[in-house]
Formats: C-alpha cells, structure tokens, sequence
C-alpha cells in the first residue's frame, strides 16, 4: 500500500497538484520516488512531530496539500493536540499518513502498535478517515483526498497486502465497497487491511452467511450515511486490526444506537486489550488478540 | 509608516482597549496583554506590511500571536488598524463571539487560532517555508511568551527554521519574566536565553521590549540565512502601575474603580 501511495502522489505532483510531502524522519526505501523528482516538494521535520504537524498546517493555511508521513503512532499520538486544533479545527488540508496500522510492527513493541489511533483521529469533528483495504483501494483513497483535500487520515499497512478488487474502485465517504456480495442478509464490514483476513474468512468458507463489504472513507460525519446499509440486513459483523474499545464498530454501534437502528444486530471483531504489551509477528498477536479465521468463525457462527 | 509618536499613542489606545474589554468581560490575562502592547503598535504602526481592507492580501506579511490569552492587545490592535470595529469588541467574551477569550482565526485579520501555547512557532515555520519556495517576500512574524518557551515544541521549530535558513521568520519573545505561579527564573529558568536562541541558530536581538525605537529597529533587522529571535524585555502589566509584575494580573479583571485609575494612568477618557 505504501507504493501505490507515493506512485500516486507522484503522480499528483506531475499533473501540477499543489502537494507537499513532509515525513519526520521516516519512509526509507519508500518516499524517494518523490523526494528525488520533487525535491523542492519534500521536507524532512527531523524526528520532532509537534514541529512537523505545525508546520504542515501553516503551509497548508498558504493553499499546500500537505501530507505528512510517518509510522505507527508517531504522526498522530504525539502529535494530537496539533492535528487537534492546527489541523482539524481549522480545517487545514492536511493528510496525516502512517504506514503499519495495526500490528504491522508487532515485533517492534507496543510503542509501534497502531491498535487506537481510529478511536483517536475519529474525534476530530473534521477529520477523513482514510484506510484503505489493498493497494487499489490504496490509490483510490489517495485519488479522492487529492481531488477533495481536507483535514484526513490515511492508515496504510506495511507490505504484502493482496489485491483484492478487479481495479481501482470509486469510493466516496460512508459509502460501502462491495467485495463478495451474494445479496446476503447479514454482512461483514471491515475497514483497513483487516480487509484481508475478513476476504479469507469468506472465500475459503469459513462462514458462508455473510456478504463482505470494505469502508475505506469513514469518520464522524459518514455516520448518518449508515442508516440505509444498516437497514438493508439482518446482522452486520464489524472487523478491525484495532481494540474494540472506540475504533470502527463502536463507531457502528453508535451510528446505530443514534438512529435507533438495533445496535443489537451490531457485532465487534477487534483486538483484544490483552495484546497490549505481547510482541511478535503481525498474525501471531492479531490471532492472541481474536483477529484470526477460526476465532472469528466462532464468534460469528455462535450468534 | 507612521512616526513613533502615533505608535506611542497607538500603544495607549490598544492598553485602554484592552483594559476595557477584559473589565467588560470579567476576563482573564491582562497583564499579559498590557505587556505586548508596545510590540503590537510598532509591528502594526510601522513594520508590518498590512492592509486592512485587502486582509488576505498575498503580498501581506503575516503576524501570529502565539500566546493567545493575550488576545485583547490584537483584537484592540486590529481595531485601531481598521480590520475590525471598536463596535465589535464590545462583544469581547459573550456567548458565541467571534472575539473568544483566545486569538481566533475566525476574526479578519487572525491569521491563526491559538491557546494552547507551543503552536505559533511551528506554524508560522510553515509560512515561511511557504514564501521561500514560493519566493515570496513577506515576513511571518510570531510573538510568543517567555512562559511558552518552555514548550519543546518551540525549540523543534527553530530548529527546523535554522536549519532551512528561514530569515522570512521573525520570532519575537515577550519577556515579562512572569507565568502561572511565579517568576519564570524560579519556575524554569530560561537563561541564558539569547546564548541559547544563538545556539539554535537564529540572529538575536536582546532590546527594551516598551521602547518603540528599539522595536522598530529590531524589527526590520534582517539577517541573511538566519531566522531572527528578538528577546523583548517587558513589564507585565505595563502601564499600569499597581499591574506591573504582579502575578494576579494574569487572572483578575479591574473593578470599575480599578479601570478607572488604570486608564487616568494611561491618560485616557473612558
């Protein structure tokens, strides 16, 4: 997903965008497609992300698309009060990117564990969640934010993600992806790479109830949007490489919950608090924290 | 540009302005206000190139009060300049007024929204980093408290500033040498505050932060491939003399019967 992100900011540059990229230190083997073509385009904070953050939004108030790039927790915990009230409450556009949401760097430590940053940046009244399920879905996000840039956040996994659609899909916040749609009345939604897993979970049936859907542009404002999906079915199953606690379902479940939808057809795949502090590989600490295929069967063929 | 005899009066007129709204409001933060009033005449009266009927005027240079709370002494400022009313800050500090008791962008002539201390700098590095790419001549001036410096964000920035040669950055730090609870050398001392700008990288002034010539001259100094940082030593409080370095000042508002001594101090009506 990284790649297709640079390929197209590349590709923004070239057709004129008026786009920036700053990265705080980071993006080695990755961001130099840009900064070698773009030089006068790319700016490098130094490992110091309330500067990088601030200046972002201060170019972006002179009329710069700027997406600022890190990984994991960098560009947004550390820097929250600026994405707060520099970025989102002016409505700077600003495209916040990390790359390894999610227990990408698993083996890194929980300082590089990505598992509550939707709960944080989905608080910001303006902000664009942007996460993106493959690399197609990737270079969709990327074309939109360019198109519409805004105060957002694009949550990119690290590598070796499949692609899972035909092409790049239009997309449009709120509104779902179809992925494996056989007009069934119950659907699994997922946003982000868990995209990946939730597409296994179906294909090589493990469950055969339910239709797979991705939501890659999502946020506080995409929740009224909701009402016509959560209406179409029976039983929606949310999936996430995140805790359960505040991230994507239990921003379903509030939606739900705003609209007297029936948040009791509303059912949270996540990660389980107890990762919190475990170390290894991505899919060892995803199955610990109940992110596995035969986890996930369990919960849902028990409804 | 204006003589210094029109920023002195400016400067009164912004004190009186400023005294009168945070009265009005039952407001905080005067003594801060007070102690930048000077700054704001000269910067506004002679230095900035501004205009108020054409705000978002690309050619402008940019000012950014980085310590908000001392927002009175801009909005008084932007008054006495024409962005806005003297009208309009009788609104200061009511119910869903744009004039909020911290800088807001929302008022013509704000360029950025602050409060929270440690923000101004970083941003206004993106300004300028802006203008000297796009080549472009107008100065970001950001005016922070000495307080503020605490902030590590800051020092990131005049790093980043430093480093990237931005001499379209001019940082301008008010030392009353007073914040919350104390004086800032029992709280956490900065000096040697112009050693360590200079260590930063920037081109130091160290003046007498209520004298108008001083400003002036400090202000429109430019350094070749160095961001300036000018160490501007005040009184908080100024002007009023039972205000002047007195810690309370940051929170109280006068009583009628103290605004009205305060501004017989400045000699002016109400």
């Amino acid at each position: 997903m990284r790649n297709a992100f640079i390929e197209e900011l590349v590709s923004a540059a070239r057709n004129g965008k008026n786009v920036a990229l700053v990265v705080g230190d980071l993006g080695y083997k990755v961001i130099e497609p840009f900064a070698d073509e773009f030089p006068h385009l790319f700016f490098n904070s130094g490992i110091a992300e309330q500067n990088m953050m601030g200046l972002a939004a201060g170019m972006a108030s002179e009329g710069v698309h700027v997406f600022v790039y890190s990984i994991a927790n960098f560009p947004t915990f550390r820097c929250a009060e600026q994405i707060r009230n520099d970025v989102d409450y002016h409505g700077h556009k600003v495209t916040i990117v990390t790359v390894g949401g999610g227990l990408s760097y698993g083996n890194l430590g929980y300082s590089h564990h990505a598992i509550q940053d939707y709960a944080l940046m989905r608080l910001m009244p303006n902000m664009l969640i942007a996460s993106p399920g493959d690399s197609f879905e990737a270079r969709a996000c990327m074309r939109y934010l360019i198109e519409n840039p805004r105060p957002s956040y694009l949550r990119l996994g690290k590598s070796g993600e499949r692609e899972l659609h035909a092409g790049i899909p239009h997309i449009s916040p709120g509104e779902w992806l179809p992925v494996i749609v056989n007009m069934r009345k119950s659907a699994l939604i997922t946003t982000g790479a868990t995209l990946q897993l939730a597409n296994e979970l179906i294909s090589k049936g493990a469950i055969d109830s339910h239709d797979l859907y991705s939501l890659p542009l999502w946020g506080m404002n995409e929740k009224n949007i909701q009402q016509k999906y959560i209406n179409q079915f029976d039983q929606i199953v949310t999936c996430e490489d995140h805790l359960l606690d505040g991230g994507f379902g239990s921003w379903f479940l509030e939606t739900a919950a705003k609209y007297n939808l029936g948040a009791n057809k509303i059912q949270l795949i996540g990660l389980d608090s107890k990762v919190c502090g475990l170390v290894g590989g991505q899919s060892v600490l995803n199955k610990d924290g109940g992110l596995d295929i035969e986890s996930i069967a369990r919960v849902i063929c028990r409804q | 540009m204006k003589s210094s005899t029109s920023t002195l009066a400016m400067a009164r007129a912004i004190r009186k302005n400023a005294l009168q709204m945070v009265h009005r409001a039952k407001a905080s933060h005067i003594g801060s206000a007070l102690s930048i009033a000077d700054i704001m005449a000269v910067l506004y009266g002679k230095v900035m190139h501004h205009d108020p009927f054409n705000p978002l005027s690309q050619t402008r240079d940019r000012f950014i009060l980085s310590k908000g709370h001392a927002c009175v002494a801009v909005y008084a400022t932007l008054a006495e300049t024409g962005y806005i009313s003297h009208e309009d800050l009788l609104t200061y500090g009511q119910d869903y007024s744009w004039l909020m008791n911290h800088i807001s962008h929302k008022v013509s002539g704000v360029e950025f929204s602050s409060g929270s201390l440690g923000h101004g700098l970083p941003f206004g590095v993106g300004k300028a980093l802006t203008a000297k790419c796009r080549r472009e001549n107008w100065i970001t001036y950001v005016l922070l408290g000495d307080g503020e410096m605490d902030e590590g964000s800051n020092w990131e920035a005049l790093m980043f500033a430093s480093h990237h040669r931005l001499s379209n950055l001019v940082a301008v730090i008010d030392c009353n040498n007073l914040q919350s609870l104390t004086t800032v050398t029992e709280t956490l001392s900065l000096e040697p505050l112009a050693e360590k700008l200079s260590a930063f990288g920037c081109d130091v002034s160290e003046i007498d932060g209520h004298d108008h010539s001083s400003l002036a001259d400090a202000l429109m100094h430019r350094c070749p491939n160095k961001p300036r940082a000018i160490i501007a030593r005040t009184i908080k409080g100024k002007g009023v003399s039972f205000m002047e370095n007195q810690v309370e000042w940051h929170y109280k508002a006068p009583t009628d019967e103290q605004l009205a001594i305060a501004l017989q101090e400045l000699g002016m009506k109400e």
